[in-house]
């Protein structure tokens, strides 16, 4: 392999090398600047020389492969890319500021700053997974955030991509990481399962609020072993103050089975977008970790952690849509939020991971000062959420699964649509105005969502009865 | 340059044709033929012609085993395949069977290296199954990329600079770059018998300069390409398996 020919001032395909602004055990980074570029750039160098760590040149050759073909704000852009046969490096923008490596002195954040910080990250996972990319080695210097809020996801070196071959598959004998972060099933080989990121995004949501890493920072096989069977101390233990809800999330996040954590990131978001809306299980009570008779039994009796089948990234995600249903619980007729449940009803049957937000416009006056309470004096905005969840009673979700929300709005499709954006909902569930004299007059809420919205959109009406001209009651919000 | 692979055409006139257009359509500029023109399928005479036509124009093509089997009944092959070669022997005439016992068993071009069934030992036709088989082609050969098929199923091995393999199953139209650092084995799925349980045409396309290979799939009229089959007499399950890909 050829010499490094990296120094300040050397050109190499076009990109001046300037100022070395990172000396890793893997790599240098530089910045470099291109004529016709005016962004802020960065050149990463592989450490290739005689001696060095092989683990070095494998996880670049993943970098090379994965981050020209990511996209978006949470990650960072690519340039291009130079082959080993030459010089190797990546070309990507530099994200200005600093990982979040930066906060450990301030540990622990306040809650609800930790919780704001973690859906951001959160919601970049999302994005990331959907690009068929499992991260692998999410800590905090590995998380930047842009000045317009999102975050960044940065160091692909250890990370899969569904559709490319993953060159880490056979490289190391034991798994390569960050060990206080990394998934038990990592311990096992398994590369392929996005909800390793979520268990690692746990591990930092726990040391964020609590101050400590829920596994200690053992970097021995042996001190990575003991998450196999024993479960962390519950942050409640550690924090008196510490709220239910969040425990709830960060000790799904850290279940030893995948099967028992979030489905999906967007599913993790949403709960720490709506902390009020988490169903608190036994997880959120407890004060003490598992008794030892338990730790032991999963110690010995190894059916924590059977063998699996080949996962995959996109069907996963598939599997585990966050699912919106937009409903007018006031005036709607009970035929159309019939053929709503049972729209709902046969999407749900299908999918035994997704989550479902039921949705109610409260529609505010433009001009007029709405009251909050209601002409018999009852608050409107209780007596619908009531409403909702009478009305999704009869799918028998599971709570863990089932939110309810009255957004209040002037224009209840913009709400209905900023809900969908804001919470990654995948796929809409609307019921249509009947064809009357207000549907003419006021314009369609369910055509409106249905051609805006960046989602899925099903767009449901009652059954057709003959000589049937329509009702005009089947409107509202949700019309 | 955009190489189009094919690969295992076994006498299936409509997959072929299918694979053509659609790499044509995709701006390949060499085709690349590597082997079993020939047995299972009812237009041997066709696919032998065309193939005939493309080395004359620049396409590389190598021998597989079908072919061999073609000019010497040494060749040992199971009752249905043995079937075909019988009755593809009767159909082909002298400068057609010609074309099949000249062709080479694999041609260097460049840093690749073609050949039908794997690098290590090409005349004993051995399946590449595993990373072993995989391994043991890249030892024998210096080539940064190797293309081969003789499976009838997608794959893409590849070696790293300390010998450690990595196997992967490609996603149909979805490039991956070869990386420089390390060689490769490309193992095309079938364009005329795919057995990878989708029953559409398999072949390749590879840019030489940004060293990218793409797995593409040719839908193709399966029901002609059946029909014939039985239509000549060839066994049934030669036709049926070609809905089923496998």
């Amino acid at each position: 392999m050829p010499k490094s020919l990296v120094k300040s001032g050397a050109v190499i395909d076009g990109y001046t090398i300037g100022e070395c602004v990172h000396a890793g055990g893997m790599a240098t980074l530089w910045t470099v600047t291109h004529p016709g570029l005016d962004v802020p750039l960065l050149m990463k160098i592989p450490r290739v020389s005689e001696g060095e760590d092989p683990a070095a040149i494998v996880s670049f050759e993943m970098e090379m492969m994965i981050l020209p073909r990511l996209a978006g704000p949470h990650v960072p852009t690519c340039f291009g890319t130079g082959d080993f046969a030459h010089q190797a490096y990546v070309v990507i923008e530099r994200i200005s500021g600093t990982t979040l490596y930066k906060r450990l002195p301030d540990l622990p954040l306040p809650y609800d700053e930790a919780r704001q910080l973690v859906a951001r990250i959160a919601t970049a996972l999302a994005d990331l997974h959907r690009q068929n990319v499992i991260h692998h080695d999410i800590k905090p210097s590995s998380i930047m955030f842009r000045e317009s809020g999102e975050a960044v996801l940065i160091d692909y070196g250890l990370s899969h991509h569904n559709h490319l071959p993953d060159l880490l598959q056979e490289e190391f004998r034991l798994p390569y990481g960050t060990a206080p972060y990394m998934a038990p099933e990592r311990l096992s080989g398994v590369r392929d399962d996005p909800r390793s990121d979520l268990f690692s995004l746990g591990v930092l949501l726990y040391f964020f609020t609590t101050g400590e890493r829920p596994f200690g920072e053992g970097e021995t096989l042996r001190a990575m072993r003991r998450r196999l069977w024993r479960d962390p101390h519950p942050p409640r233990s550690l924090r008196a103050d510490y709220p239910p809800w969040l425990q709830e999330i960060v000790l799904r996040c850290l279940e030893i089975e995948p099967v028992w954590r979030y489905p999906t990131a967007s599913q993790l978001a949403f709960d720490l977008a709506h902390p009020d809306q988490v169903k608190l299980t036994k997880r959120a009570e407890r004060l003490k970790r598992d008794p030892l008779s338990v730790a032991w039994r999963r110690r010995f009796n190894l059916g924590v952690m059977a063998p699996r089948a080949k996962s995959d990234v996109a069907a996963q995600i598939a599997s585990s849509p966050i699912l919106a249903v937009a409903l007018d619980t006031v005036e709607g007729a009970a035929e159309l939020n019939e053929a709503l449940r049972v729209t709902t009803e046969r999407i749900l049957a299908t999918l035994p991971s997704a989550r479902l937000a039921c949705v109610n416009v409260l529609k505010l006056n433009r001009i007029a000062i709405d009251r909050t309470l209601d002409e018999q004096g009852s608050n409107k905005h209780i007596d619908r959420l009531v409403a909702l969840r009478h009305w999704a009673t009869p799918l028998k979700l599971d709570e863990s699964r089932l939110s309810v929300h009255v957004l209040e709005a002037v224009d209840p499709a913009a709400a209905l649509l900023e809900f969908a954006e804001v919470n990654q909902v995948d796929h809409v569930i609307i019921g249509a105005r009947q064809s009357s004299f207000r549907r003419t007059l006021l314009g369609s809420v369910s055509a409106k969502v249905a051609s805006e919205a960046s989602c899925t959109v099903t767009v449901v009406r009652p059954p057709r009865m003959a000589g049937d001209v329509g009702d005009a009651g089947a409107e509202e919000a949700a019309g | 340059m955009l190489l189009a692979v094919f690969s295992d055409i076994h006498g299936n006139r409509q997959a072929f044709e299918a694979c053509l257009k659609v790499a044509r359509a995709k701006g390949a500029e060499r085709f690349v033929l590597l082997g079993d023109f020939v047995g299972y399928g009812a237009d041997p005479e066709w696919v032998v012609d065309t193939a005939m036509e493309l080395v004359a124009q620049g396409a590389i093509a190598v021998r597989g085993n079908h072919d061999q089997a073609v000019n010497s009944s040494a060749e040992t092959m199971n009752a249905e395949a043995q079937v075909a070669i019988e009755w593809t022997r009767g159909r082909l005439d002298t400068s057609q069977r010609r074309f099949l016992s000249d062709l080479p068993m694999l041609v260097e071009d460049s840093d690749r290296l073609f050949v039908h069934s794997e690098a290590s030992s090409p005349q004993r036709w051995h399946y590449v199954r595993s990373t072993v088989d995989a391994a043991k082609s890249l030892i024998a050969t210096p080539a940064h990329v190797t293309f081969c098929g003789h499976i009838h199923r997608p794959a893409l091995y590849s070696m790293s600079v300390t010998a450690k393999m990595t196997s992967f199953t490609p996603k149909t139209d979805v490039p991956v770059q070869l990386l420089r650092g390390r060689q490769w084995l490309a193992v095309m799925g079938s364009v005329g018998q795919p057995r990878d349980g989708d029953p559409s045409a398999a072949f390749v396309l590879f840019d030489t300069e940004s060293c990218q290979i793409t797995y593409c799939r040719a839908p193709y009229d399966i029901a002609t390409a059946a029909g014939r089959i039985r239509d000549n007499g060839l066994p049934h399950w030669l036709a049926d398996r070609l809905s089923q890909g496998r």
